[in-house]
């Protein structure tokens, strides 16, 4: 690095500029690569074509027209509105409360949770599905004669189905420990002498807490919050196996897969990732401003990965 | 809480602290307890039990669907096969890249970082889907076709699914990859380099040792959902691919073999559980045997 003192190296590296050329070629390569497919489907949604995904007939809106004219999409597109949103205020709240808990519990209370963190993360989401399926199943069994019986003499008594509940139940655990870690890692970042000097202020701990804690946890509740949104309205695997016969909008996607792409599955797609983007956008938008309010470093809720 | 906090401040603790703390914690130990550790043991009993006539559930304590499965193991070779290339693949693409954003990129860094986590967040589904189209008759399959007069299928060859998986899986490898490499001391490098060791010396007993725990956190990442991976197979693989999350589908969605379905999710949970130990164990126990020759 301290070149000032040595004009040049006594061996110059021949393959230098090869090796430099060729690392920034692959990430070049990396970034095409991830994209080109995000592209393609944008691309081919605008695609005024009667029915070949890539026969290019010129740019139009219509396959958006027809997607929100379909009765189908819009009730898929509802139900997975409802159910993110539901799923990320549950997990957001539960997720917050335990992080705060765990602050205030013995070591023992803590690996305990710890544990059942790490294996919620770790396990394949399909065996969290089928678990989930074969739970859900069994407590619909068990509590159908009941309501058959409560029911008792109207004709068809309302009865318990899989449906948004059992996805949204599903879900939260996932998202639970997503915002479990996220708030931790948050919480053990802080300052503690401010709670201290609140409580010598003999601030109230609910006070304490409104004042000084909650809007320090504020960035990371609200990312833990846009991330579990965005978990739970791309979600496929744990959906299609809770899901009765409740219809969401990566299940729709999916379903048309089979028959064939069409354009119209291009633009329901793209609308897919225009709700993710503004989510992100939005997201990272509210906490940039947030830290720079607070002046920390920003924790940006696109950083934060498992 | 148990830590022994000075006398004044131990007598301002307000009462019904316990409780609070119990309220707190209580959401969350329900859902870990009924919604994960429940059915875990549920599918546990299930895969002991038989089909019912109705594709429910018989309960029984018989070993005959772990049988069944060793006798027909080819799903979980497959998808060993597919998450350790998956696996290695990652590593081989994202490692490079890792090193060019923690060391090359400059101020871009951030921008690349964002770029890098955009399509990680956006729907799996989409994305694999766009794949279809780019990889099938319209896409590369027609174009060389009408180069080369050749019929390939490149949709539902392992291939396609292997393509899919690095395409899905690669940041889940670079993040941590990149978390360690940004620690990487360059003066490790120049000191390397000024004492005549080669590129490969100095790649092989600095940057690798060094980067070894994003190494490890990174395959892992990437090892444990590629087991349990359906979706990509299913689309790319066209249907004809069958891995274990794929098989587990059938079980529990199509033929409502509960039991058997369920003896495979323990197997399946058993082969993760000796293969990440075993990775974990043997990677480490590397890397202590490398910095004792190093300092030898």
């Amino acid at each position: 690095m301290t070149t000032t003192t040595r004009p040049k190296r006594p061996s110059v590296d021949r393959w230098a500029p090869v090796v430099e050329g060729w690392f920034r070629l692959q990430a070049l390569a990396v970034f095409v690569f991830l994209f080109l497919p995000i592209v393609v489907v944008v691309v081919f949604s605008f695609n005024g074509t009667v029915r070949y995904v890539t026969d290019w007939e010129g740019f139009s809106f219509k396959w958006y027209q027809r997607a929100l004219e379909d009765k189908t999409v819009q009730q898929a597109l509802a139900n997975s509105l409802q159910i993110a949103f539901v799923n990320a205020c549950l997990a957001t709240l539960f997720g917050t409360m335990a992080a705060l808990g765990l602050q205030r519990v013995g070591k023992r209370t803590r690996l305990f949770f710890d544990a059942l963190t790490f294996v919620s993360v770790i396990i394949p989401e399909i065996v969290i599905a089928l678990a989930s399926l074969v739970l859900f199943s069994g407590f619909r069994d068990w509590v159908n004669p009941w309501l058959a019986y409560l029911g008792g003499q109207g004709s068809s008594p309302t009865l318990l189905a899989l449906g948004p509940w059992s996805i949204v139940a599903a879900h939260v655990l996932f998202n639970l420990s997503l915002v479990l870690l996220i708030v931790r890692a948050r919480l053990s970042g802080m300052d503690r002498t401010l709670v201290d000097a609140s409580s010598d202020l003999f601030a109230t701990p609910w006070r304490t807490f409104r004042q000084v804690t909650f809007p320090q946890l504020l960035p990371a509740i609200m990312a833990g919050f846009l991330l579990s949104f965005t978990f739970s309205f791309d979600d496929y695997v744990i959906s299609s196996f809770v899901n009765g016969r409740t219809q969401t909008l990566p299940l729709f996607v999916f379903g048309q897969v089979h028959q064939g792409i069409t354009p119209l599955t291009n633009a329901i797609a793209a609308m897919m990732l225009l709700v993710t983007f503004t989510v992100l956008i939005v997201g990272q938008w509210v906490l940039s401003r947030q830290s720079r309010a607070s002046g920390d470093r920003g924790d940006t809720p696109l950083g934060i990965i498992g | 809480m148990t830590s022994p906090a000075p006398a004044p401040r131990a007598k301002a603790r307000p009462r019904g602290r316990g409780l609070v703390t119990t309220i707190l914690l209580l959401p969350a130990t329900f859902w870990y307890l009924v919604l994960l550790v429940l059915p875990l043991l549920i599918v546990v009993v299930y895969s002991f039990g038989t089909r019912g006539s109705d594709g429910g559930y018989t309960p029984a304590l018989l070993l005959d669907n772990y049988q069944t499965l060793f006798s027909r193991p080819d799903p979980f070779i497959l998808s060993l096969w597919v998450a350790v290339t998956g696996t290695i693949a990652c590593l081989f693409i994202g490692f490079p890249f890792a090193y060019f954003l923690a060391t090359r990129a400059g101020k871009r860094k951030t921008l690349f970082l964002v770029l890098l986590v955009i399509p990680f967040w956006t729907s799996f589904l989409v994305r694999t889907i766009a794949w279809l189209i780019i990889l099938g008759p319209d896409g590369l399959e027609g174009f060389i076709q009408s180069v080369t007069g050749v019929d390939v299928a490149i949709l539902g060859s392992p291939w396609a699914i292997l393509l899919g998986i690095v395409y899905n899986y690669l940041p889940l490898m670079v993040f941590p990859l990149y978390v360690t490499l940004e620690r990487l001391d360059p003066t490790l490098l120049e000191a390397s380099k000024d004492l005549g060791a080669s590129r490969w010396a100095t790649f092989r007993q600095i940057t690798l040792p060094i980067s070894l725990p994003g190494l490890i956190t990174g395959s892992i990442l990437v090892f444990i959902p590629l087991m349990g991976e359906y979706v990509i197979p299913s689309i790319l693989g066209l249907g004809k691919v069958f891995l274990i999350g794929n098989v587990l589908q059938l079980d529990f969605l199509g033929s409502r073999n509960w039991p058997a379905g369920s003896a495979k999710a323990v197997t399946l949970i058993a082969i993760m559980l000796i293969s990440v130990t075993f990775y974990v164990w043997t990677s480490t126990r590397s890397q202590s045997g490398g910095r004792d020759v190093s300092v030898l």
